[in-house]
């Protein structure tokens, strides 16, 4: 912190006094600082950390409703109702995974195939770019809504156009092997959130580089493996930490496709469904806090795993790390 | 491009990118022109089994009977009460710690700027309930405030990062120049940096908009019982039921109204996006 201090450059009566003078705005000055980021330190208490602890507190009790102090503290009862005697926990789990491992990967090559074809130099750039920028813009509520009329099996535009190609109409929403498939459809609408931070990290990439692939012969192929790629990968890892963390925790598809009961035989059950039942409809605070914090630590090791991992197949340069 | 007319092959691989960037486009706008095109049909033609994008005779009346069946101007002006003050408050909430992240110095700033940036990895999974207590407790279920309250303290770590990355680009001699003029920092703020920072201003309205106007899980708990509060995101999904059949029409033309704003709000701040993002470092 010595750098900071005003210097003073002679002790004389008169700069000691503006010294001082200076020392006290100084002070005042780091104040400010603190003052200006108050209204942040308090959303941060109390819409973070308090209800971080709340909500850990909340899954050892049988908390329903009303004033708090009626919470029970029950041990650990929820976690091992969870595990031992909840089907619908399963369900969700095994529901949000398949739709997390179908949804992420084919999101982030959509996203990246894309975004390089956009990067080759076409014309009208602007207009491809926003043409499929555009449906991510879309609110989840109408995203969903739209696709529920696309994906219905009698009237559907997907089902007729299909039926001119001569394929039966695919009962998309209530059949369960087909009602994961239809969220992920939905998901992968909005794919061009994630091809527009490729596009401008492909953008980013010097020209330079490439001439110096092509004058050491390389081709397309080649500038894609060995330069593009690797040069990607801190976006990639963005993209699929980001990507996942949302698809663990998707809501807004299926509770607009299925309601609270999952379609057919709970095909659709998402685990933040799960959660939002027992919350809102049970109102079993206490297990469904319970319920949140087992998925908030799955996606922390989800996370800390990739982080972990990084290094291996994450490439930085320049001036980061 | 001259090298197009002369190569076979970068020929045929040009036209295989333009058909493949076509196609997908119109793949990926295809469910936008149905939408519009359903919200126009007459009922008899929603429910043809043929693609007919054009529709005839021309349906406008489904968005006069949507007015007259649905209170959208009452869920419109719902939306507006938690998406101005939330926009506004934190316009001022995360610029000004943007600012002090980005220019002022005080002892553990930068740990806390990794607090502010660690809150945005935090899912939102283990908030939801005990910030639905929390409100309950104080009596604001079934008040727009939940929704307005975190947002103007500026609860937006992701703001105050791309705030923070912006100010960090303007040149500190311009600063101290203000600063030998007598300016305190809230002035250099206020006159100095908020006026050099319209493209960040922009992109963060930008999101702040989408994100109030979009949002549907937590308005739904805070304001789903009764029908009054809701937001236009709640209109439109209580529209959907799970028995019976659904007039697809109107629908989609409510589908349509919640769209159109959030694309007129892209295309007046898509240049500022792009500026904005390129001068925060986002990009690379």
């Amino acid at each position: 912190m010595a750098e900071l201090m005003p210097a003073a450059p002679n002790a004389t009566a008169q700069t000691m006094q503006v010294s001082r003078l200076t020392r006290f705005r100084y002070r005042h000055r780091y104040l400010l600082g603190y003052l200006f980021i108050l209204p942040w330190f308090l959303s941060f208490l109390w819409f973070d950390v308090i209800p971080f602890c709340l909500n850990l507190y909340l899954s050892f009790t049988n908390y329903s409703v009303g004033p708090l102090a009626k919470a029970k503290w029950i041990g650990l009862e929820n976690y091992a109702t969870i595990f031992a005697s909840d089907p619908r926990f399963l369900k969700g789990v095994g529901n949000t995974l398949y739709y997390a491992i179908g949804a992420v990967p084919l999101g982030l090559a959509f996203a990246f195939v894309i975004a390089l074809l956009l990067n080759s130099r076409v014309r009208g750039l602007g207009v491809y770019r926003t043409a499929f920028y555009v449906p991510s813009l879309v609110p989840a509520v109408a995203a969903s809504l739209i696709f529920l009329w696309i994906l219905n099996t009698n009237y559907g535009a997907l089902n007729r156009l299909l039926s001119l190609v001569g394929i039966e109409p695919i009962r998309w929403l209530s059949r369960p092997e087909w009602v994961k498939p239809a969220v992920i459809i939905v998901s992968l609408w909005g794919f061009g959130a994630q091809m527009i931070i490729f596009l401008a990290g492909l953008q980013d990439i010097p020209r330079e580089l490439y001439e110096a692939v092509e004058i050491d012969g390389g081709g397309a192929w080649r500038k894609l493996i060995h330069l593009t790629i690797p040069l990607m990968t801190p976006v990639i890892f963005f993209n699929l930490i980001v990507g996942i963390i949302g698809s663990f925790q998707v809501f807004t598809p299926a509770y607009i496709f299925f309601g609270t009961d999952g379609g057919p035989l709970n095909a659709g059950l998402f685990y933040m469904v799960h959660i939002y039942n027992n919350a809102f409809r049970f109102f079993k605070m206490g297990y469904a806090s319970a319920l949140s914090l087992i998925l908030f630590i799955f996606i922390l090791i989800f996370t800390l795993i990739l982080v972990r991992t990084s290094d291996r197949w994450v490439f930085y340069t320049g001036g980061g790390r | 491009m001259m090298a197009l007319t002369t190569n076979p092959f970068r020929f045929v691989k040009t036209s295989l990118i333009y058909l493949i960037l076509t196609a997908g486009a119109m793949l990926l706008l295809f469910p936008l022109v149905w939408t519009v095109s359903t919200s126009l049909k007459i009922a008899e033609k929603v429910t043809l089994t043929s693609i007919e994008l054009l529709p005839d005779p021309v349906a406008w009346w489904n968005y006069v009977e949507l007015f007259q069946r649905h209170p959208i101007p009452t869920y419109f002006v719902n939306t507006m009460k938690i998406l101005i003050p939330a926009l506004f408050g934190g316009l001022v909430t995360c610029s000004l710690a943007g600012f002090a992240f980005a220019r002022l110095r005080f002892p553990g700033r930068d740990v806390i700027f990794v607090i502010v940036l660690s809150t945005m990895m935090l899912p939102y999974v283990v908030r939801l309930i005990p910030l639905y207590i929390m409100f309950d407790q104080v009596g604001l279920i079934n008040t727009f405030w939940p929704l307005i309250i975190p947002r103007i303290l500026g609860h937006d770590a992701f703001y105050i990062f791309l705030y923070r990355q912006f100010f960090r680009g303007i040149p500190e001699d311009l600063l101290d120049a203000a600063r030998v003029d007598g300016l305190s920092d809230l002035g250099i703020w206020a006159r100095i940096v908020l006026p050099l920072s319209k493209p960040v201003l922009a992109t963060v309205s930008i999101f702040s908009f989408q994100y109030a106007w979009n949002d549907f899980l937590f308005p739904l708990i805070y304001l789903g019982a009764k029908k009054i509060n809701w937001t236009m995101a709640l209109g439109l999904y209580g529209m959907r039921s799970l028995e019976g059949e659904m007039l697809w029409q109107q629908l989609m033309a409510y589908a349509v109204i919640m769209i159109i704003p959030v694309l007129l709000v892209f295309a007046w701040g898509q240049r500022h996006i792009v500026e904005g993002t390129t001068m925060t470092g986002l990009r690379g």
